[in-house]
């Protein structure tokens, strides 16, 4: 049986990748990641976790390393956050464009400058387009069941692609929270022996990562493609096998108090616990209010957002990252694209907050609610509004 | 001796061509002549790490490839961050059982720039924290590959297309980087440099770095005919001049002594081996003497460091 423990979220994500029994983690660190790699190093140094633990000179080297230990077949995990995420950029598309499964927990955090340790999407705004499957996380349960189903999904055959589960940096990171981790022979039961299919190997030569001219380059992207949506279904399977495993059951779209309600709000991340709280006082002020929360971002949900905002009259999308210049916050771009061409759709509303670990409370929501409702009745001459600015 | 040595090498090494003939490079390359003799060395149980550049792209094209021994490229400046990665990996999967316990070496392939500029901090870091692997730069002097552009192991006064010879400039106006002993002061424990005009002497050195438990470190000489703008039948020549004159001394450091492959009493000008070369055909009297002189002191500085001298092969 899982043991419910009080523990850091960044410890408890350690302690998975080390239930997990990974074979190599390849860090550099930086805030707010740091008490991840810090615990993995402490478990590898105490003999917990058999494992290689490599502290390289750079997040663009630790991501590098990742993909020669995935290479030859190794269990492969690594963390970073903000801008070691950006310098991880261009390694990241040849994970996933050499199909290497790796996981990674990425500790959302600003980006510079000014410099920011504090959290929020930009981060994983500028890795959108890197081919990784990308899951979201609300609390530290979420986080750890995630990891967990992430080794099974990167590592799954029909998928063999790299993994990012988000924790928002401090508000997750940092936060001692209730847990329930899992018991070695759980994980065991839980997760498949990985074999990579072709690593490399003496025995069997293979050539990994040749250069494409024009006549074949749009071919290999296109398997690409196919291969990252076509992932979707195995994600779902491991969620289900995942829930009746451990009886905690996730879903690309989320959806709390949300049917048949007018307007509705969408988050992503942490602030979505902040968000059901204002939904509850606004319900039982009675107002007709939901929350739809977005968790797989990557192989995007089209089908589920469009089935959770069907009914709604307006749809409030939050954002914590900027697309300067842009249409909106970039999932609220995404969602309004999804639902462009349906008969059928909610006006959508962008507001964009919670930029560099600002807060947002439950009266914050409140108030980009009724905002959002405003704009939707009386129009805006703004793409989008900024909440909790000083002007 | 070695003149004649040269013709019979393939018949005195290994037939077997893991780096397989057929691939795209320019004739003459004396780079892909390297890499060939390096393989010879190498054998079967080796994984490949390649950097971006010219062997890169001479030797793969999807769905073709020159290997026959297991190869990775990723990027241009993580080779050896990606070669930590499989070296560590290979050795933990080893300890867990869950792999056959069989010695492979990890081989990174490189350029100049590869080593030199953009990929020096992740090499930095591999040969720091000490990962069993050998390390092959094949120094062309420029990049080569995107189109002849100035390296920091350019030779000074050399033209390329980004540090050209005009009226105000004599080309590069930096001199090469020591690349090889900023290996060395990583106290790793071998550190060697070879050019393919001495293939034994190539050919040794690989197969000692490779045998060597922990991080080697080999720079080869590799004249490029298209990029050096010298005739393409002359590059054996070329190769055997610069190390002539002493402007490639070979040499290597083991566990920290230096020993030199080759004792030369007496230097040759090294006007036998720029005037061969179009990249110095602009060079005035004045920037040669000054080359002269660097070349003269560079090599009296590198026998200094040497504790007992190599006897000629």
């Amino acid at each position: 049986m899982a043991k419910r423990v009080g523990m850091e979220v960044s410890l408890a994500v350690a302690e998975v990748a080390k239930l997990a029994n990974v074979d190599v983690v390849a860090a550099y660190p930086i805030t707010p990641q740091t008490h991840i790699v810090e615990h993995l190093a402490e478990l590898v140094a105490n003999g917990e976790l058999d494992a290689a633990y490599i502290p390289v000179e750079s997040e663009h080297s630790a991501m590098s390393a990742c993909l020669g230990a995935s290479a030859v077949g190794a269990r492969t995990f690594t963390a970073t956050a903000g801008q070691g995420l950006e310098l991880m950029h261009e390694v990241l598309y040849v994970a996933s464009s050499m199909r290497l499964p790796m996981v990674m927990t990425v500790a959302n955090r600003a980006l510079s400058s000014p410099l920011s340790v504090w959290g929020d999407h930009s981060d994983v705004m500028a890795v959108r387009d890197t081919g990784w499957i990308q899951i979201f996380a609300e609390n530290g349960q979420q986080v750890i069941d995630n990891v967990l189903c992430a080794f099974c999904i990167a590592e799954d055959q029909r998928v063999l692609l790299p993994v990012m589960v988000h924790l928002d940096g401090f508000h997750l990171t940092h936060m001692i929270e209730p847990i329930l981790l899992p018991e070695q022979s759980e994980v065991d039961r839980f997760i498949p022996p990985y074999h990579h299919p072709f690593p490399l190997d003496p025995d069997k030569p293979v050539t990994m990562g040749t250069f494409a001219p024009p006549i074949i380059y749009s071919e290999a992207k296109k398997a690409q493609e196919v291969n990252l949506r076509a992932a979707k279904k195995v994600i779902l399977e491991y969620w289900d096998k995942f829930g009746k495993s451990f009886g905690r059951y996730y879903h690309p779209v989320e959806c709390y108090l949300s049917e048949e309600a007018k307007v509705l709000l969408l988050t992503m991340g942490s602030f979505s616990e902040t968000a059901m709280a204002a939904v509850d006082k606004m319900r039982e002020e009675g107002k007709d209010v939901g929350l739809v929360r977005l968790r797989l971002w990557r192989p995007f949900p089209f089908e589920e957002i469009r089935q959770a905002v069907k009914n709604a009259e307006v749809l409030i999308v939050l954002d914590r990252a900027l697309s300067f210049g842009g249409p909106a916050g970039p999932v609220c771009s995404e969602i309004r694209s999804a639902l462009y061409n349906e008969d059928r759709k909610p006006k959508v509303i962008s507001f964009v907050g919670g930029l560099g670990g600002r807060d947002i409370t439950v009266t914050g929501f409140e108030k980009i609610i009724n905002r959002g409702i405003e704009i939707s009745q009386t129009g805006s001459e703004q793409e989008f509004e900024m909440f909790g600015v000083r002007e | 001796m070695m003149e004649k040595y040269t013709i019979y090498v393939p018949r005195l090494v290994t037939r077997r061509e893991n780096f397989a003939p057929g691939h795209r490079a320019c004739i003459g390359c004396g780079e892909a002549l390297a890499v060939r003799l390096a393989c010879k060395a190498l054998g079967q149980n080796v994984i490949i790490v390649n950097a971006t550049g010219c062997i890169e792209i001479i030797s793969s094209q999807l769905p073709w490839t020159s290997w026959r021994v297991p190869w990775i490229h990723t990027l241009f400046e993580n080779t050896a961050a990606v070669a930590s990665g499989i070296e560590a990996g290979l050795k933990a999967m080893i300890r867990k059982g869950k792999h056959p316990a069989k010695e492979v070496k990890v081989v990174v392939i490189a350029g100049d720039g590869g080593t030199s500029d953009i990929g020096v901090q992740a090499l930095s870091g591999a040969l720091e924290r000490g990962h069993d692997f050998l390390y092959l730069c094949f120094d062309n002097e420029a990049y080569m590959n995107t189109g002849i552009q100035r390296s920091s192991a350019t030779p000074y006064g050399a033209s390329t297309t980004t540090a050209p010879a005009g009226k105000e400039s004599i080309g590069q106006v930096t001199w090469k980087k020591n690349m090889p002993a900023i290996a060395a002061v990583h106290d790793i424990p071998y550190v060697a440099t070879a050019c393919p005009s001495y293939p034994f002497d190539l050919m040794e050195k690989v197969a000692k770095g490779a045998a060597i438990d922990g991080p080697a470190y080999v720079h080869i000489l590799s004249v490029c005919p298209t990029g050096w703008r010298c005739p393409p039948d002359l590059a054996i020549r070329i190769g055997r001049l610069a190390v002539e004159t002493g402007i490639f001394p070979l040499y290597e450091v083991e566990n920290g002594q230096h020993k030199l492959s080759f004792d030369l009493p007496k230097l040759r000008p090294v006007t036998d081996y720029m005037k061969l070369q179009g990249r110095f055909r602009h060079l005035t009297p004045d920037i040669i003497n000054e080359i002269q002189s660097k070349v003269t002191e560079k090599y009296g500085e590198l026998k200094q460091k040497m504790v007992k001298t190599g006897v000629a092969k």
